[in-house]
């Protein structure tokens, strides 16, 4: 696999590792991502700002007045010839979800019909999906999560609604995501997951990081009710969803 | 008492700024910060403070503040005709910008309106006394995060000052207002230039292009010559699948005319970046107006860097040039202080 080195003018680059959605691609954008974390702790990379992961590509931003492109590129293509390590995230995350109560799953049972399932089925699949979380973005906390069942791949919403409720969940294309704020959006909407995916009270204010396995449990509304409530005071233990791999 | 600015009249779109929130890009964090970092700069090194100190970013029209403190040092910079009011029944006086002014509890400053730039800053020597998000207190109001509460200031506000009052020493100012540069706006090509056919590169060069009135802190969207994707946009000519986007990115939709990205833009996206502006001119655009023309002219990385630390050099000179600020007939203390050789006076650090 060639690696492209793309210019974000005098700031940044992008190390392209490829033009398509694969996890094998992505789990080299992570294992980069991961390697410069490590080489700037070691003091061996300088004047790097951050790193961005995406799909098939990793933006390191850095500061012009510290370090150059000249500089920086070589040493980078350096970590990659080194060989990556395999991916450096192991948090596995579980998202309690309660796909039962129409309000919150009013596009369920379109889903079905245009997947040729019953809602329960649209529901096992969902819970049944090996998701990773491929990058945030868009907003604070949206995490793209690939991994969907293939029998649920359906294209957006031709008409987006206005106003999605916050801590949706919801599907579209290989993806499911989950809605860090009340938002427009054009995903189909099959659950709701009583946990905020941004909550600016906590030390960490974004739940999801790029990388993380992921799987959804599913509550009732009832449960969902009391997460929330707790969720709401602040007196949710969020380190009981955090599980290694 | 906590020792604050009050607003007493809110301006347009003022934000506390800093030079932005890095290191949560990964995240889907934006950076935010200073849309004209090199005003920020200048603010903070009038007032005494680091550089990274988070200051007022004034949008178009600034807010009247009432100092409700013993005494506050405030540094302005940016065309701005502001004005003093030293109490509830005085007439307004009109003040330098450019320069620090040393205000007295009661007294009301009128940052007024901006003439020929979108944006100035106000900065207080010691910062405000304000809880950091995520390592910085740049103002990200989409989610509500950072500056005040989240969001622009509104009448009532009352901002807290770290210090609740500053010693009476030289007040500085400007020599000359800072060059920004006048000619072309630099870019570098890329990260998506091969999306565009050659036809499409050369009117993006060639011609030039107005601020639409759709112009805020995420970016600028352009008016002007419609640029050419290589590919028809029907068959995903204008579309990526999405990546990175830096500071000054200039991004172009199906519909052909560019958007440049600033200091709220999201962190990734789907468009194709024809190219991206070089850092040393994103605080000129930063500053730029509805209805205002640009040209955009393309330079190596190389360049840009050189470009970028050369402007640093430019901008240390400036603040290492500040001159002493008299009012007409008044004093100059800090030859009067080494001319009597006064001890134990404190001095702001410079």
């Amino acid at each position: 696999m060639s690696v492209r080195y793309l210019s974000c003018g005098d700031t940044a680059f992008t190390v392209e590792f490829g033009n398509e959605i694969s996890p094998e691609i992505n789990d080299r954008v992570m294992a980069l991502h991961a390697a410069i974390g490590l080489a700037r702790e070691a003091g061996e990379i300088s004047g790097v700002v951050e790193t961005v992961p995406t799909m098939r590509s990793l933006m390191v931003t850095y500061d012009p007045l510290a370090t150059s492109r000249a500089d920086l590129e070589p040493r980078i293509g350096l970590l990659i010839e080194r060989g990556l390590p395999v991916d450096g995230n192991s948090r596995r995350m579980t998202i309690p979800c309660c796909y039962d109560d129409p309000e919150f799953a009013p596009d369920l049972a379109e889903v079905a019909e245009r997947t040729n399932k019953t809602p329960e089925q649209v529901i096992a699949a969902h819970l049944g999906s090996p998701f990773k979380v491929y990058v945030l973005g868009f907003m604070p906390g949206l995490a793209y999560v690939a991994g969907l069942d293939r029998t649920l791949f359906l294209p957006r919403r031709s008409q987006p609604r206005v106003r999605v409720p916050r801590s949706s969940v919801a599907i579209a294309m290989d993806m499911t995501t989950i809605y860090p704020f009340e938002s427009p959006g054009g995903w189909h909407l099959i659950g709701r997951t009583p946990l905020w995916m941004f909550d600016k009270r906590r030390e960490q204010p974004v739940f999801l990081s790029p990388g993380d396995s992921l799987s959804f449990e599913r509550i009732d509304r009832k449960s969902f009710d009391r997460i929330a409530r707790e969720v709401e005071a602040g007196s949710f233990d969020w380190s009981s969803l955090v599980k290694s791999r | 008492m906590t020792a604050g600015l009050k607003v007493v009249r809110a301006g347009l779109f003022d934000t506390l700024q800093d030079l932005g929130r890095t290191g949560f890009m990964a995240l889907g964090m934006p950076t935010a910060g200073a849309m004209d970092r090199i005003g920020l700069c200048l603010a903070n090194a009038l007032a005494g403070n680091p550089a990274n100190t988070a200051g007022l970013e004034i949008g178009v029209m600034g807010p009247d503040l009432l100092v409700e403190a013993d005494s506050v040092r405030v540094a302005l910079v940016g065309p701005l005709s502001p004005q003093l009011i030293d109490g509830p029944d005085a007439a307004p006086k009109p003040i330098e910008s450019d320069r620090s002014h040393l205000l007295k509890r009661g007294q009301t400053l009128r940052v007024g309106m901006i003439d020929g730039s979108s944006t100035a800053y106000l900065a207080v020597a010691g910062g405000f006394e304000l809880p950091s998000f995520m390592g910085s207190l740049s103002t990200y109001s989409r989610a509500g995060i950072g500056g005040f509460d989240g969001r622009k200031l509104a009448a009532g506000d009352v901002l807290p000052l770290a210090r609740p009052s500053v010693p009476a020493i030289n007040e500085r100012k400007l020599a000359q207002p800072f060059d920004y540069g006048s000619g072309p706006v630099r870019v570098v090509w890329g990260p998506q230039d091969d999306y565009f056919s050659k036809a499409g590169r050369r009117t993006f060069v060639e011609t030039e292009y107005r601020v639409s009135k759709e112009a805020d802190r995420m970016g600028i969207r352009f008016e002007g010559a419609v640029i050419e994707h290589a590919k028809p946009v029907e068959k995903g000519g204008a579309d990526i699948i999405s990546d990175g986007i830096a500071p000054g990115a200039i991004q172009v939709p199906g519909a052909g005319l560019p958007i440049v990205l600033l200091a709220d833009r999201q962190t990734v996206g789907g468009y194709p970046k024809i190219a991206t502006v070089a850092s040393v001119d994103l605080p000129r655009l930063g500053r730029l107006l509805p209805g205002q023309t640009v040209r955009f002219a393309a330079v190596s990385v190389e360049e840009a860097e050189a470009l970028r630390r050369d402007q640093e050099t430019r901008l240390q000179r400036a603040i290492a040039g500040f001159v002493v600020a008299r009012p007409p007939g008044g004093i100059d203390l800090v030859r009067l202080y080494e001319e009597n050789l006064i001890d134990g006076v404190v001095y702001d650090s410079p």
